[in-house]
């Protein structure tokens, strides 16, 4: 086993990895950007190496950098986290040169899977079920616009080498193409530095359903169960939940064989994810393979009981899978919302800022991977990720009055988050009956409706008060300069003088 | 205490007064309530037999109280000075300033000085937390002046640019 690993990430993923590295006697290595200092997996560390700039390429995404600080340190492997680099090739490839361990599927494996448009070209020859668009990237938006006529708008231009929603756009007419692909390629090239861009048919209000899959050194492969995660905001998943309110036994088995047979066509290695659109007949097609750990991996975990980060280091190490295909069972049922620092009453702006106050959640069922902590200000550079809230119970019910008890415990003031979000949602009837597909959230958003009753404002009207005579005692020693409370605190302070406090 | 305090559209006058316990007068009324302050921002409050967990979040000068998962917007006044409580008046007429709702970059200007402009029509894209997201204008009329070019850091509540 490794005695040092370094975690070329930030962030709530590079906790949760640290985290694993703890409980099996493995040394943690952090590296962080300037924007980053403070960070809490700098804190959690057990060493740490300042990288550069907030850019993060010129810090997160510089591989000289990273394998620099690895020789530095002397880790023996690489855990990437997701997003930065731990879908590319060139960065793995690195690492097998450089003789680090990267823990993650080989380059080639990733070569094969990381690009969508090559991946479509392997699944074609595996005869696996894909959704009908180009195999190839676009030359032109002629040529888009051609393929479009044929297999019938809407259609979607992907990325090749997307993910997180990035370069993508949905094209309802011929004449949103042009402008679509221009958008798309510039903020693929900016994501990935890669402006490939691909068309697949829109299946409309499809589900979004993924398989896990683990796959050791020895040519062993298992799927671990989908998840659910047809709650999205602009491609980008809010909630997922494991297992599938449709998904039965035998449909799990089903995805869960193409899974594998599409991670074995690869030659794929270590943690998987496959993506599957399903449609209303619950046909399922492949979308694309992550090569990576999803940011939604504890609610396999939770169902299945397994620590999937610590299996990727026993696999990266060259230990065999301890477990096979029927040893796995899905036990009950778990829901995880992403918190971000957004404003979902101001159109999701983001909201990066000092976190003035902080309660998190506790008691049965509730797990929260996060990366924050009271006191820490959140950056502007990076994505609003702030932490995962996950819930678990017997049933899906269980799950989600757990998440809602939870969500009414947690607080962070200071900035804004889309907290809120989650309780419309949770509270939701076509959620709580499992009537999910991608459309929605942005149906829910349209209807208004099931905002939290008002019904304390008189509560409110008295605690304000209560606050302002609070200040006036405290005088202000343990307010921090940045909250402005002068016109509360010189009401209170002057009446105070007047001998009514 | 005495005070007027804004809840959302609502006014309150509340008389507070602590001598060991605290007494509380809403609107006239008597109520009985319980304090135990737990930080700055967090009490828990209880009248008669009710509890309810408070906590006050202030962002860019404004401030919310969240009574369990319901927040309201919140304002304490001095009731013998005005000052500062005539705000709103005429605020729908005349110019309004676009302001930066977060700290970002601006990457585009949608529309130049003097475009026409309908209400929640993009005057300008910010990105922050690579995020990009439209500026919109808060209602129809004329830009007068776009005060920031592509590529400016901004700050929350820097104007931006000028509707008339």
């Amino acid at each position: 086993m490794f005695k040092k690993i370094l975690i070329a990430n930030r962030g709530e993923i590079a906790v949760r990895v640290i985290r694993a590295c703890r409980e099996m006697g493995i040394a943690a290595v952090a590296v962080y950007s300037e924007a980053d200092q403070a960070a809490l997996h700098v804190l959690k560390a057990d060493e740490a190496y300042f990288i550069g700039p907030a850019a993060a390429t010129e810090s997160y995404l510089n591989i000289g950098k990273i394998l620099d600080v690895a020789k530095r340190s002397g880790a023996e492997a690489i855990h990437p986290g997701y997003g930065f680099l731990s879908e590319n090739a060139r960065f793995a490839r690195a690492c097998a040169d450089g003789g680090v361990k990267f823990i993650g599927p080989t380059a080639a494996a990733m070569d094969a899977m990381g690009s969508k448009t090559r991946a479509r070209q392997a699944m074609e020859k595996a005869g696996v079920p894909f959704v009908p668009g180009t195999s190839r990237g676009l030359d032109s938006a002629e040529q888009g616009r051609e393929v479009a006529g044929r297999i019938g708008y809407p259609i979607m231009l992907k990325a090749a080498a997307g993910g997180g929603g990035k370069g993508m756009r949905l094209v309802h007419r011929q004449e949103e193409l042009a402008s679509a692909l221009e958008a798309a390629r510039s903020e693929a090239e900016r994501a990935f530095g890669d402006g490939e861009v691909y068309i697949e048919k829109a299946i409309v209000n499809p589900r979004h359903i993924e398989m896990q899959v683990l796959a050791d050194e020895h040519g062993k492969t298992v799927y671990l169960g989908e998840r659910e995660c047809s709650i999205q905001r602009r491609h980008q998943k809010v909630v997922e939940e494991a297992p599938s309110p449709i998904v039965d036994a035998d449909m799990r088995r089903r995805m869960g064989e193409v899974a594998v047979r599409v991670a074995q066509a690869a030659g794929y290695t270590n943690a998987g994810t496959i993506e599957f659109l399903v449609d209303e007949q619950k046909n399922f097609y492949f979308l694309e393979m992550n090569t990576r750990l999803q940011v939604e991996h504890p609610v396999t975990e939770l169902v299945t009981g397994l620590d999937l980060v610590q299996l990727q280091i026993r696999i990266a190490a060259g230990e065999k899978l301890p477990f096979g295909q029927e040893d796995l069972a899905i036990r009950g049922h778990a829901i995880e919302c992403r918190i971000y620092a957004e404003d979902p009453e101001q159109n999701f702006f983001p909201s990066p800022g000092k976190i003035m106050q902080l309660a998190l959640p506790e008691g049965p069922g509730v797990r929260e991977d996060s990366g924050i902590y009271e006191g820490w200000t959140v950056p502007i550079d990076y994505d609003p990720l702030l932490a995962k809230l996950i819930g678990y119970g017997t049933r899906r019910e269980d799950a989600i009055a757990r998440m809602r008890r939870a969500l009414d415990e947690y607080f962070v003031g200071g900035i804004r988050t889309n907290l809120g979000l989650f309780r419309r949602i949770m509270a939701d009837p076509d959620f709580q009956a499992g009537k999910l597909d991608t459309g929605f959230l942005d149906r829910m958003l349209k209807a208004s409706g099931n905002a939290p009753a008002k019904k304390d404002a008189e509560a409110a009207a008295i605690a304000a008060g209560v606050f302002a005579m609070l200040d006036a005692e405290n005088t202000g020693h343990d307010r921090p300069a940045t909250a402005p409370v002068s016109g509360w605190k010189r009401v209170a302070r002057a009446e105070g003088l007047r001998g009514e406090v | 205490m005495i005070a007027t305090v804004q809840i959302d559209e609502k006014e309150y006058r509340l008389k507070l007064t602590r001598a060991g316990g605290w007494r509380c007068e809403l609107d006239g009324r008597e109520i009985t309530v319980e304090v135990v302050p737990l930080s700055c921002d967090a009490i828990s409050l209880r009248i008669g037999g009710r509890v309810y967990e408070i906590r006050r979040d202030t962002m860019a000068g404004a401030t919310r109280i969240w009574v369990g998962n319901a927040n309201y917007d919140a304002t304490v006044y001095d009731p013998r000075s005005l000052r500062g409580r005539k705000r709103g008046a005429g605020e729908d007429s005349g110019p309004r300033k676009l302001t930066a709702p977060m700290p970002g970059k601006v990457i585009r200007v949608l529309l130049n000085d003097g475009a026409a402009v309908d209400a929640e029509q993009g005057v300008l894209v910010m990105e922050a937390m690579k995020m990009q997201n439209e500026i919109k204008s808060p209602r129809k009329g004329t830009v007068q002046k776009v005060l920031v070019a592509a590529g400016a850091n901004v700050n929350p509540g820097d104007v931006l640019a000028i509707i008339e």
